[in-house]
């Protein structure tokens, strides 16, 4: 089993974001650098499934030089190789983002092509679905529990009331969502092995945007005024009274 | 783009519609539907009062249930036949993955989560980034312009209703486009509210201590018909599964009220429960960044105040 793992460099966001003073990025100069949560998974899936099966594995990414300590991340918790796509810095759509991806891996020989569904940041929900069909591939979605098998996959997806169950031969493309697993910390012997591993480097060219960033602007704050209605136990009447005057409870 | 489970409606497409009539009325053009499934035909009736003027049945003797690319393909059809200025569909998880094929297979741009378009050449949309805490303004080229919705964005509002017409056709599909298709599905728990449609839930995060902590949360939540959320931090913990994760990877939730206990109020779990009427914030810590999008709080230990509100509740109900 050869499984390709894509991941996407992105800013750590947990409080307030701030632009850049042109607005085409957010303000990283006090922030770390992940994956989204979605992608943690997909590594952690991937290096599963060679422990259960056997084969090989490997991470990619089109990102900027520095998106190698994402690589290095995955790396360390057990991804055999590592290839980073190179690019200037400036943002790619999801369409060419999905071509360059298509072109390198192509003749790679993959088995299984997983994507976390959505970019954390980009949101664009289409990367893996092109790259899917550049291959001529099967895809499926949105995947919260995965089992591959004799050159087959079965594929479970939250649906309203339950799980939707999908069936794919592989090669195909699976994109997953947080919580098909519990990713694991890497460990100091795997973080020291990642440090040493070679990361094939290519640079494709940048093609023209189809879906073109403007600029990014943040949401007006809703400007919401808290109304504090008690503290403590001594609260509860109010509580129940204000669960009334919004017809929670009648 | 409708988006139905073998002829149930899925509400937020209703969302879609109204914001593509929008569009239709400003350009000067009919809005048109697309169903597909031979399912979905029980649905043209109620498309009727969102303007709808044509309702485009794909219908194919093996489109009986969802099945990614073929629907893809459908729309994809469309695209190449009747050269819409744009197509929409739902921000959800099979809106965004049927675009997606539609735009793959006829090389177009596709933007997901639109909050705005502004029709030109090209067009310019404003769209969700992180789940909703950024927005970004592109241009759109290409011909046809694929959209999805951002949900909750707009209200689903009716308008001077219409008899649409319908006109099936038979998409082209291949072995291919029919390979990936729903084979099986395997229900939820029962008895438990779920939690994209409740109308009430009672969330819990770090502040909550425990799995064990959750009780009080299941208690209240039992008195009120909640449902039980949780922050990712709860999840990463091993103390709730992920299903009951509210939030930018997790679900989103659009109640009438939203309890948020023990919660500090992180961006990437606030986008999940935007969608809420209310929220009502317990918590020890009155500078907690929850306490800014909250609508009512109360400063104290969830712990303490959960069973007091409980009681108080089962007082009021004359239990």
């Amino acid at each position: 089993m050869n499984v390709l793992v894509c991941v996407k460099r992105v800013p750590v966001t947990g409080g307030r974001i701030t632009l850049t003073p042109d607005e085409r990025e957010i303000d990283t100069k006090f922030l770390g650098f992940t994956v989204s949560p979605h992608e943690e998974c997909a590594v952690e899936e991937a290096v599963r499934i060679v422990e259960a099966g056997g084969g090989s594995s490997t991470v990619l990414t089109l990102g900027t030089p520095e998106s190698e300590e994402q690589l290095r991340d995955a790396l360390a918790i057990g991804i055999a190789e590592a290839i980073l796509l190179e690019t200037g810095g400036a943002e790619w759509d999801p369409g060419a983002t999905a071509a360059a991806i298509a072109e390198t891996v192509r003749d790679r020989g993959f088995d299984l092509l997983l994507f976390g569904n959505e970019a954390a940041d980009t949101g664009d929900y289409q990367v893996a679905v092109r790259v899917a069909h550049l291959l001529g591939v099967p895809c499926v979605t949105g995947v919260k529990r995965l089992e591959v098998r004799d050159g087959a996959a079965l594929a479970l997806r939250e649906a309203a009331g339950g799980w939707e169950v999908f069936e794919l031969p592989l090669p195909a493309v699976v994109s997953v969502k947080e919580g098909i697993n519990l990713p694991r910390y890497p460990s100091m012997p795997g973080r020291l092995r990642a440090k040493k591993k070679d990361i094939e480097r290519l640079a494709p060219e940048p093609p023209a945007a189809e879906l073109e960033m403007v600029r990014l602007r943040l949401p007006e704050a809703a400007d919401k005024q808290v109304e504090v209605i008690g503290e403590g136990p001594d609260a509860a009447p109010r509580v129940v009274e204000m669960l009334r005057e919004i017809g929670v409870v009648s | 783009m409708v988006e139905h489970d073998r002829g149930e409606l899925n509400e937020i497409s209703l969302q879609a519609l109204t914001f593509g009539r929008g569009l239709a009325e400003r350009l000067d053009v009919p809005l048109d539907a697309v169903v597909v499934g031979e399912a979905g035909r029980v649905l043209v009736g109620s498309l009727g009062p969102f303007g709808v003027s044509t309702v485009h049945l794909a219908a194919h003797e093996r489109l009986d249930d969802y099945a990614p690319i073929a629907w893809g393909r459908s729309v994809a059809e469309l695209v190449s036949s009747l050269g819409p200025e744009a197509v929409l569909a739902a921000g959800t998880d099979r809106g965004n993955e049927v675009m997606a094929h539609a735009a793959a297979m006829s090389s177009l741009p596709m933007a997901a989560n639109v909050v705005a378009a502004e029709p030109g050449d090209p067009w310019l949309v404003t769209r969700v980034r992180w789940g909703g805490s950024l927005l970004e303004e592109a241009r759109v080229h290409g011909a046809a312009k694929l959209l999805t919705v951002a949900p909750h964005v707009v209200r689903a509002d009716e308008t001077t209703p219409s008899q649409p017409e319908v006109v099936e056709f038979a998409p082209a599909l291949t072995d291919g486009d029919l390979l990936v298709r729903v084979v099986d599905r395997v229900a939820a728990e029962t008895g438990k509210v779920a939690l994209p449609t409740a109308r009430v839930v009672v969330g819990g995060g770090r502040g909550v201590g425990s799995a064990e902590g959750f009780v009080v949360l299941e208690e209240l939540a039992e008195l009120l018909g909640a449902a039980v959320g949780c922050s990712r931090v709860v999840t990463s913990l091993g103390w709730r599964p992920h299903t009951d994760q509210v939030g930018q990877t997790g679900t989103r939730i659009a109640p009438d009220l939203y309890i948020a206990c023990g919660i500090s109020g992180a961006i990437q779990h606030m986008v999940g429960a935007k969608a809420a009427k209310k929220i009502l914030a317990i918590n020890m810590d009155r500078d907690a960044p929850i306490m800014v999008q909250a609508d009512y709080a109360v400063i104290g230990d969830l712990h303490a105040v959960l069973p007091a509100v409980v009681q108080e509740l089962r007082k009021a109900g004359g239990a």
